[in-house]
């Protein structure tokens, strides 16, 4: 397919992009791996009359350990983010769910910081960064800003970035000591969105679960936490049966939607199915 | 051993790498979109967004006026654009409704093309699509097979939407299910599918005066060629057809396509080369689709498993419009669906029924898949029914290798075939028995993942086709094909071949063949296809005709150049033709002077003809043609053992079983690839593949996030494996393999999910086999009670 006609620019510092962006207005897009958007702009689902490529800006790249957080630069390729060692230490949830990405071309050009920018509900890293409690941290006008990931994701394809506010990187929490993770990712082929997809992290502690958090990718407009399962499942005894009851109450507050890989219904199932998978995996049980 | 006794390796069986693989891998080459001429531009296609609707008015005037747009053209435009042609009238009443490649009065499917511009990029043409201004009046689609019939139903043509009906039979059907003890009734869906080449579609044609010159990416450039003189009155003498490289057409491009008709005629009017390619979602709404058939088997049998008669009435969606070969593809299935089988009497009726959607017509197998599906499910089910296993079922009434030659009841002469041999090496690889007590001791255990394991030993016939049966099925053309070899004065050789390569390997086997038979080595053979100025006469590419037809008809150039080398081979070495003999290139006298010549010597004497006997002609080629006598009948046994989550309806392959018998093996790792390629296809179809219209028409399913195609890492590691029955009506021994494991592979797996999930009172799960409807499919099963 063929894209409308476009302008195109490559700043060399964040200000001048934070301009060029701001110039723009409204028809203004943000390109990073171009994943996301080029398919979008191909099928003419998307015309923007100006494309800011962030590709050359040294400030959204790299990958350091700040204590209790990495902080994970906004240009940093999923497949970085699958091999970096540090991310595989600490965060090895966000590394393990990178390598579900589509295919090894599409992991190779694609950016964290575009996925989440990008803010598709199927996407599976916006499901990570929820149940991470990760930050996202922002450079605008206005200056910076930082904004927790459960604020970040708005509706469909929408965040909380204002006019000219690019997204620079995450501060992704370090998982700690007794802490378990799993991505359970359901889709009908490998290069597939998920149908569902759970992300979960759990903390354990004398054979029961001290604390869960879960994040479900395609239940609904944005990523979303299963609150009541996370809530059941705290303090559940660390054994199947019980994290399959508790999650039960996976889909509790989701709106799932319909299309031509499952109906909403199916997917409230799968998320209580996968949930209970997930959770047994990140408890070690 | 010396040097002159030392025979080279024998060509035929040996599995060398393909010589043409460098170039398509790395498409360094000419696919059709690499080409560009001088003053090349741009076709764009403004396209109907209404399954059915009344076209009010098309207004280009303001495309024409848009930057870098050179001209902008309605249907109306082109008087001269006649009709798209079908080529297989079934029978003497048929409704052949026109099919004008530009809608100019009503537009019958989502994506028919009824403006086009041209200009001098793709992207303005793209953007001077937005400007046509294209009014509508819509009119009710017709979207259901089963119900297009009703006196209620809008219709899609005035003549209405019945577009024939064919029926065939032999043996008394009535007393076949009269008193049998066993009777069973099933109704499958054949999905629609849509082929997806690697390559898209594309085309560029250029005027030169009155000649044109047209590249496409096509299977079929002299079947093209042709229907360009005979439907578009453009002299044929002054059509070249090429097709460079194609990547792929899974039948696809055995098409007559709108988009080629019009590069021609819109190239002319504006006196310029013109180019199109579509892009992917554009060829997902335009490119005939494949399957899309309703079928209702029934079977009688006795109590011990012996088939009686069998009754199969099809639903066949022709589309809108019929193409090239549209209605003759259920009608392939006519003759395969009693299979492997004998049975008394047989009964077959097929309605074609049109539609307002794309178009069907061939996709891999065409016709022979849907049948195999049909008759492997049903045994199955029959097997079920009896408390038999599958295995069992099939050995009982399957024919033996000491019956053939076997007349089936669908009256076609099977030469030969070792249907035991092919199915005890498979049992043996598949280990069977321990899967078999697997599965028991899962069920005993009610492990949530339940594993079945599912058969299909199929044959299909291909090799197509001899020329007088095409003629007696109404089919518009011959089934013969063409070669010929050039000696070449160095010694090297040119193979001209009719048969149009587009990723089989034809340059590797061919060469084979030629190194086999004239002793030639392999890298000295160039084979050149394609181009009708190059390759003028030949029936192309598809229904796994290629080496069963064309390779024959090469090897019988071959010894046409071996008979004239003989008679110059006389003259140089002074002996008799009858006393010369010839081996790995080399002539000799038997018994005579112990001189020698070697074939590269006579090529050369033969180009320079200074000592050739009396009515020889120099050069050293020929020309052969062939002309099948019968199809040739592959066959094989597969077995597949699935996992299936009954949790979450997730389907996973465990393994896959592939015995085929495909008679010779010219290249058995070409061999080895079709069949690779040709499960991933039926696998495809049983798990992931299914065009989907909404309830007005719309396509859903227009890009590979919504058409989910299968890759390497969907799919399990193959076991393969061969069995060699050589064909016996053909010199080569050869059978066909392009569409094998297509054909046998879809039932296979789906007859492993009802193996797996039948005992908790599954009957029946509609293809694709998704996770939500194997989910579904059990549920209902367990609200229902279970199992019967």
């Amino acid at each position: 397919m063929i894209p409308s006609a476009f302008d195109y620019t490559r700043p060399t510092s964040v200000d001048e992009a934070i301009r060029a962006l701001t110039d723009a207005g409204e028809d203004g897009k943000v390109i990073a791996g171009g994943q996301s958007l080029l398919p979008l702009m191909r099928l003419r689902l998307a015309a923007p009359a100006m494309l800011v490529d962030v590709g050359a800006l040294g400030d959204l790249r790299g990958i350091r350990d700040e204590g209790d957080w990495l902080w994970i630069g906004a240009l940093t390729t999923h497949d970085e983010v699958v091999h970096d060692p540090l991310i595989r230490e600490h965060c090895g949830l966000l590394s393990q769910a990178a390598g579900t990405v589509a295919d090894p071309a599409v992991r190779h050009r694609g950016t964290l910081g575009g996925s989440l920018a990008h803010a598709d509900p199927a996407a599976d890293l916006p499901a990570v960064a929820v149940a991470l409690d990760a930050t996202l941290l922002a450079r605008g006008p206005g200056g910076e800003r930082s904004i927790g990931a459960g604020e970040f994701f708005q509706d469909y394809l929408t965040t909380a970035l204002g006019p000219g506010e690019i997204l620079t990187g995450v501060r992704v929490p370090k998982l700690g000591e007794g802490w378990g993770y799993h991505y359970e990712k359901f889709h009908r082929t490998a290069q597939a969105w998920a149908i569902v997809g759970v992300a979960a992290v759990a903390r354990r502690s004398n054979g029961q679960i001290g604390e869960a958090r879960i994040g479900l990718a395609n239940m609904g407009t944005v990523p979303v936490r299963a609150s009541a399962a996370e809530a059941a499942a705290a303090g559940a005894a660390a054994d199947r049966d019980a994290l399959r009851e508790a999650a039960q109450r996976a889909d509790e507050g989701t709106s799932p939607p319909s299309d031509l890989h499952g109906a909403a219904d199916y997917r409230r199932h799968l998320a209580r199915v996968l949930t209970g998978r997930a959770l047994a995996v990140a408890s070690g049980v | 051993m010396t040097a002159e006794t030392a025979a080279p390796a024998a060509e035929f069986g040996r599995s060398r790498l393909r010589k043409e693989d460098a170039r398509l891998i790395t498409g360094q080459t000419n696919w059709t979109d690499n080409i560009t001429l001088p003053g090349l531009v741009h076709m764009a296609f403004v396209r109907s967004p209404f399954a059915h609707a009344r076209i009010t008015s098309v207004d280009v005037s303001a495309a024409r006026a848009m930057p870098g747009v050179i001209a902008a053209f309605s249907g109306v435009d082109f008087p001269e654009q006649g009709s798209l042609p079908c080529a297989w009238p079934v029978t003497p009443d048929i409704v052949m409704p026109p099919h004008p490649p530009m809608a100019t009065e009503e537009v019958r499917y989502v994506g028919e093309a009824v403006a086009v511009v041209v200009a001098r990029d793709r992207y303005a043409a793209a953007d001077a699509v937005e400007a046509v201004q294209v009014e509508y009046e819509p009119l009710p689609p017709v979207l259901d097979m089963r119900t297009a019939l009703d006196e209620s139903s809008p219709k899609v043509h005035p003549q209405g939407n019945k577009c024939f009906e064919w029926v065939f039979g032999n043996g008394d059907i009535d007393a076949a299910f009269r008193d049998a003890p066993v009777v069973l009734e099933r109704n499958y869906r054949q999905q629609r599918l849509i082929p997806s080449a690697m390559e898209p579609r594309a085309v560029v044609a250029a005027w030169v005066a009155d000649e044109v010159t047209l590249w496409s990416a096509t299977q079929i450039p002299h079947v093209l060629r042709f229907a360009l003189a005979a439907f578009f009155a453009i002299p044929e003498q002054n059509i070249r057809v090429i097709a460079p490289d194609v990547g792929g057409g899974f039948g696809s491009k055995l098409q007559v396509t709108a988009e080629e008709v019009l590069a021609v005629l819109v190239a002319k009017r504006v006196g310029r080369p013109v180019k199109w390619t579509e892009s992917r979602s554009e060829g997902n709404l335009t490119v005939h689709h494949g399957r899309d058939q309703w079928q209702r088997i029934r079977v009688a049998a006795d109590h011990d498993g012996r088939l009686r008669g069998l009754s199969v009435d099809l639903l066949a969606n022709m589309g809108a419009y019929l193409m090239l070969v549209t209605p003759g593809v259920p009608l392939l299935g006519a003759f395969m669906f009693n299979s492997i089988y004998k049975m008394d009497a047989y009964s077959f009726r097929c309605t074609g029924i049109f539609t307002t959607e794309v178009p069907t017509d061939a996709y891999r197998g065409a016709g022979r898949p849907e049948a195999t599906f049909g008759i492997e499910r049903t045994m199955d089910e029959l097997a079920s029914e009896l408390g038999m296993d599958p295995m069992e079922l099939r050995r009982r009434n399957w024919i033996k290798h000491e019956e053939f030659p076997f007349t089936t009841i669908a009256g076609l002469t099977y030469d030969s075939g070792n249907y035991e041999a092919a199915t005890a090496r498979a049992v043996e690889l598949f280990g069977y028995h321990d899967l078999r007590a697997e599965q028991e001791r899962r069920r005993a255990s009610g492990d949530p993942v339940q594993l079945g394991i599912g058969i299909s030993t199929f044959t299909e016939m291909c090799g197509l086709a001899p020329s007088r049966v095409l003629g007696s099925l109404s089919y518009g053309a011959g089934g013969w094909e063409s070669a010929s070899v050039r000696m070449l004065p160095t010694g090297k050789v040119e193979v001209v071949t009719g048969s149009s390569a587009h990723g089989q390997g034809h340059e590797t086997a061919w060469s084979q063949i030629v190194a086999e038979k004239l002793g030639v080595p392999f890298e000295d053979i160039r084979v050149l296809h394609g181009d009708t100025q190059v390759s003028p006469k030949g029936m192309d590419t598809y229904g796994s005709r290629s080496l069963t037809v064309g390779g024959v008809a090469l090897n019988g150039a071959c010894d046409k150049v071996i008979a004239k080398a003989k008679v110059i081979a006389s003259g140089m070495l002074e002996a008799p033709p009858e006393e010369i003999e010839f081996a790995h290139g080399v002539f000799s006298a038997r018994g005579g002077s112990g001189k020698t010549s070697t074939i590269q010597e006579i090529a050369l004497a033969t180009f320079a003809a200074h000592n050739l006997p009396d009515g020889v002609e120099p050069s050293l080629d020929s020309e052969a043609t062939y002309d099948p006598d019968n199809f040739s009948f592959p066959h094989g046994t597969h077995l597949c053992a699935t996992e299936v989550d009954t949790e979450t309806g997730e389907v996973s392959i465990r393994s896959y079983v592939a015995v085929d018998d495909v008679g010779r093996a010219v290249n058995p790792l070409i061999v080895e690839g079709q069949v690779h390629g040709g499960l991933a296809q039926g696998i495809a179809q049983a798990l992931f593949e299914e065009a989907v219209y909404d309830d007005d028409g719309n396509l859903l399913t227009t890009t590979l996030a919504d058409y989910l195609i299968p890759s390497a890492a969907d799919l399990p590691s193959y076991i393969t494996d061969r069995t060699e029955t050589p064909a016996t009506t053909n010199p080569l021994g050869v059978k066909g393999v392009g569409e094998a494991g297509t054909i046998a592979s879809t039932p296979a797996v789906v007859n492993a999910i009802l193996d797996a999930v039948r005992h908790l009172g599954v009957r029946d799960i509609p293809m694709p086999c998704t996770p939500e409807r194997v989910w579904r499919a059990v549920q209902a099963a367990r609200e229902s009670g279970g199992a019967r």
